[in-house]
């Protein structure tokens, strides 16, 4: 018996976490839709999966990802080398994007606007190149954004100041894009931060914020995600604008 | 035997996704740290039940919720339904008559953010660093209502085909005012919530949505219209974050003003006539 209560504490979150959302699908299928669902059986098998992949990330997450990102960031104070600090941080940035399915699918979707578009040959070579350019850029950007990020962190540099420059040179550079590049540029801010890399990213700057003294680790430790979000934006129009 | 293929191929391109990071990982711990890292086989286990929560999670997702919402999406957004909402005879489009289509993206906004694990794992960071001053549960309801209002939004910008920059202006315009009001602890959190809510469950369901919104209204094109959604979602979370935060500094200095001053209380119970 007591292992069904043990199972039931380790999915109750999960449960949780996941009932508005077929809440919202059943409400909408049947209320407004007014349609069965088409496979009734396929979506419940579907939905236990659901809920025991949430329990098991979720427990993983506390195991596994967390302490490494921590460890590894009090490892790197403990060294003391800058040097290698940023480097690590510039190749989390650019080794977790440049690979990530989002990313790849809408610079896919980004090559044939630019082709439509006439800002490049409508070839398929010329598309392709334009979409892994388009990776390169958003991957490069996000591993300037943790660079500058732990520079914030070991250096203490109020973060509004930095997010508010940033965000005023992105519209400055808006009004000075090619059209079609906006939307794309807006997206790739948003779709660069993966299920894994944001844990583990978190974790790196709450582990430097806290092994430097003078940081507090809630007010200096989190803020990378923002700089990975904000930088491919500033990235993609300027490639928008050279291409 | 189809949910096995579905496993392989899933697990195949997860362990895909993973491999630039474990690489990194394990480059950095073995030739520049070369220092072993506190309780080994729990670290392994422990990502080894992410790897297996994300796969199951991700199979799930395809099986049961994406082929939902991605029909349900298509559905709402046809254009059939949409040029019923007009009314008959109406050549125009009255952007206010799609109430279902802002409604559905609201919904489908709050509930795909409540189920993003990568905010789940910032959340519980957050409240246990703050020892409990930021509540893990709030936060997140914070952030879910942020996504819902830019999605919805984002709709319905989609709907009147205004130009994306003119929306964007003037959030991050707030943004930046609210920063300066906001109490200085949730400042950093909430710009991290901006990139946060936007990863494995929201984005399908929001891509299906925008294209299907572009696809149907004429006039629109899908592959410029389309886009924006995601932006929309990731700007409005720092906004209700921020509010939620000043609300409750608000009322906590409300209540701890009342808690500390019970003669005051009591005086001005007493001037009253």
């Amino acid at each position: 018996m007591r292992w069904i209560g043990s199972l039931f504490g380790f999915l109750s979150g999960s449960v949780r976490d996941l009932t508005p959302i077929v809440l919202v699908i059943a409400l909408f299928q049947l209320a407004v839709l007014r349609q069965p669902f088409p496979d009734l059986g396929g979506v419940l098998i579907g939905l236990v999966f659901v809920l025991f992949g949430l329990a098991f990330f979720v427990r993983g997450l506390e195991l596994g990802l967390f302490p490494l990102g921590e460890s590894m960031a009090h490892a790197f104070a403990r060294k003391g080398s800058l040097g290698w600090l940023l480097s690590f941080s510039f190749a989390l940035g650019f080794g977790t994007t440049v690979a990530e399915p989002a990313l790849i699918a809408i610079s896919e979707e980004a090559s044939e606007v630019a082709a439509g578009a006439g800002a490049i040959v409508d070839t398929a070579a010329a598309r392709e190149g334009y979409a892994f350019g388009l990776r390169i850029t958003v991957a490069l950007a996000v591993g300037v954004a943790l660079v500058i990020g732990v520079v914030r962190i070991l250096t203490g540099w109020p973060i509004h100041l930095m997010i508010a420059g940033g965000y005023l040179l992105v519209v400055i550079m808006t009004s000075f894009a090619p059209e079609e590049i906006i939307g794309i540029a807006y997206d790739s801010g948003g779709v660069t931060t993966s299920t894994i890399t944001v844990p583990l990213v978190a974790a790196l700057g709450v582990g430097l914020a806290s092994s430097i003294e003078g940081r507090n680790p809630v007010l200096d430790g989190f803020g990378l995600i923002a700089f990975a979000s904000l930088t491919p934006i500033a990235f993609v129009l300027l490639y928008g604008m050279l291409i | 035997m189809r949910l096995l293929a579905d496993f392989i191929r899933t697990l195949a391109e997860t362990v895909s996704d993973v491999l630039p990071i474990v690489a990194i990982l394990a480059a950095f711990q073995l030739f520049v740290l070369r220092r072993a890292l506190p309780n080994p086989t729990r670290l392994l286990q422990g990502l080894a039940f992410v790897m297996a929560g994300l796969v199951l999670f991700l199979m799930g997702l395809e099986e049961a919720v994406f082929p939902v919402g991605k029909a349900m999406a298509s559905q709402l957004t046809a254009p059939e339904v949409l040029r019923a909402a007009d009314g008959p005879g109406s050549g125009t489009i009255d952007p206010l008559a799609y109430f279902w289509v802002y409604a559905f993206a609201f919904a489908i906004g709050f509930s795909t953010t409540i189920a993003e694990p990568a905010l789940i794992a910032v959340s519980l960071k957050a409240e246990e660093l703050s020892a409990g001053a930021i509540n893990a549960w709030g936060l997140r309801i914070a952030v879910a209502i942020g996504v819902a209002i830019g999605i919805s939004l984002g709709a319905f910008r989609i709907v009147v085909g205004a130009p994306l920059h003119h929306f964007i202006g003037v959030g991050y315009a707030l943004v930046v005012a609210q920063t300066l009001f906001a109490p200085r602890l949730i400042v950093p959190l909430a710009y991290d919530s901006g990139g946060v809510t936007t990863s494995t469950v929201t984005v399908p369901l929001v891509a299906a949505l925008g294209l299907g919104l572009a696809e149907s209204i004429p006039g629109r094109s899908p592959l410029i219209d389309g886009f924006g959604l995601i932006a929309f979602a990731s700007l409005f979370p720092m906004i209700t974050v921020m509010t939620y935060a000043q609300a409750s500094q608000w009322r906590a200095s409300r209540s701890r003003a009342r808690a500390s001053d019970p003669e005051d209380r009591l005086a001005s119970e007493e001037d009253r006539p």
